[in-house]
């Protein structure tokens, strides 16, 4: 069962990460066991539920379809790396100033879904947004708010609480 | 998952070197959006990775004398935001666009999707009603095959990734008066696979009123995606009339045979695929500025 260990590095939330992994483990397992990153949620490991959601070079991608070797030289952004010190990013204070947030569970791949379409589209419609979020399931049901979170983060904050 | 070795090829002359050296225990990983999943459920098994994501030159999309040229590890988000498919190769742009989620387009490759061999697979359906050419390293050199001679059954591809390469696809550039488009109907709108998908390839005559030439694809209708060529033949060179295409959706009911499964009955598939057979026949007409006739 254990395979040869491949030496990898990667920028981990601005910081380089040098180690080893066995080819077989997801980089959600290596995020949450390995690292003790575990903001990072696993909720179907399947690739249906987004809640596994992080940012490689800039891009929203599912860390429970991702082989940990794969991220070797390149740029990875966990929910861990969105705040500034004590300064929360812009998309976590929308979360928090418009209710974006229930039980949480799906929250941080949420977060990262939103701030990998900000990054592309910086201006983003209603719309855009929605189709941003359509891989992250949320069985509270938040998603209004979620929706309403993210254009505030984008300087578009119509007021629309609900 | 039982893997125990992976590489990282930096040349497609490389990577054909790995799988030969391996004899058969090493196998292609494109995206790996499907076989992470089916390695970890053990539908997979295979000694060694080789990642093909490293290949640059596998990557992209280009036109060139008359043919569109799409790498296979271009990723579903590249194709569908690609300026040249959205103008010229449309089925392809909104197939690419209705998989998965962001997060899967953002790594699924077109490749992929059509070694995997689903037979609904969406980039699969509109690369056949575009009568798109396969290039495939194999040990013996490249060679060409049309996308819909990729398909041995359900899930097994003829291109063997232990030993070939599929390269890229080529599309011919559209002349005048040829439209494509794409239909899909899904429980959802996001993750979720289709009940029905239909390609549409077609050229209208001179006077835009018949139907010069077309080709239609469809999945889930067989083990393995089809060409509905019996009711291509009662289109071509027939008028654009509404009589026209109620014979084809008939004779369309006949030529497919879905099963039932938990996606729908195998009635409600082919009465859908009548449906958006008509539907994408009636947008890419209207794209053309023809009109169908009563």
């Amino acid at each position: 069962m254990a395979g040869k260990k491949h030496k990898i590095k990667f920028l981990l939330n601005g910081t380089e990460q040098a180690m080893e992994v066995e080819p077989n483990s997801t980089l959600l397992r290596t995020l949450r066991d390995g690292l003790g990153l575990t903001g990072t949620k696993c909720g179907c490991d399947n690739g249906e539920c987004g809640a596994c959601t992080v940012l490689i070079d800039g891009k929203a991608v599912l860390s429970c379809l991702t082989l940990t070797v794969e991220v070797d030289g390149k740029e990875v952004t966990t929910i861990e790396g969105l705040a500034q010190g004590t300064t929360l990013h812009p998309v976590q204070q929308a979360f928090i100033d418009h209710h974006g947030t229930q039980c949480g569970f799906c929250t941080p791949g949420i977060i990262m879904s939103s701030v990998s379409l900000l990054n592309e589209n910086p201006q983003p419609t209603e719309m855009d947004v929605k189709k941003a979020l359509v891989g992250n399931l949320c069985r509270c049901g938040s998603y209004p708010m979620a929706v309403n979170a993210v254009l505030q983060a984008a300087g578009k904050n119509r007021g629309g609480e609900k | 998952m039982n893997c125990e070795k992976y590489y990282l090829p930096a040349t497609v002359e490389e990577a054909i070197n790995i799988l030969r050296e391996n004899q058969g225990n090493a196998r292609l990983i494109a995206g790996g959006t499907d076989l992470v999943l089916q390695l970890r459920e053990r539908k997979i098994n295979t000694k060694a990775l080789v990642d093909l994501s490293a290949l640059k030159e596998l990557n992209g999309i280009t036109e060139n004398n008359g043919w569109i040229t799409i790498g296979s590890m271009t990723t579903h988000q590249q194709i569908a935001a690609s300026g040249i498919i959205r103008e010229k190769a449309r089925v392809l742009a909104e197939a690419a666009q209705s998989i998965g989620s962001p997060q899967i387009r953002n790594v699924g490759t077109i490749g992929g999707n059509v070694v995997n061999a689903q037979p609904a697979a969406d980039t699969t359906i509109a690369l056949m009603a575009l009568d798109a050419r396969a290039r495939i390293l194999t040990n013996q050199g490249e060679i060409t095959k049309p996308v819909g001679e990729l398909f041995l059954g359900a899930g097994q591809s003829a291109i063997d990734p232990t030993s070939e390469i599929l390269l890229a696809f080529d599309i011919k550039t559209p002349g005048a008066r040829e439209a494509t488009a794409f239909m899909r109907l899904a429980k959802r709108k996001a993750l979720a696979l289709p009940i029905v998908n239909v390609g549409v390839w077609l050229k209208l005559d001179q006077t835009l009123s018949k139907f010069e030439d077309i080709r239609i694809a469809l999945g889930p209708m067989a083990p393995v995606p089809v060409r509905a060529t019996n009711t291509e033949a009662v289109l071509k060179g027939a008028p654009l009339q509404q009589t026209v295409l109620l014979q084809a959706m008939a004779v369309l009911e006949k030529e497919i045979s879905p099963r039932d499964s938990l996606r729908g009955s195998a009635f409600y598939k082919k009465e859908m695929a009548k449906v958006l057979l008509k539907r994408a026949i009636l947008v890419a007409v209207k794209d053309l500025g023809g009109e169908l006739g009563e």
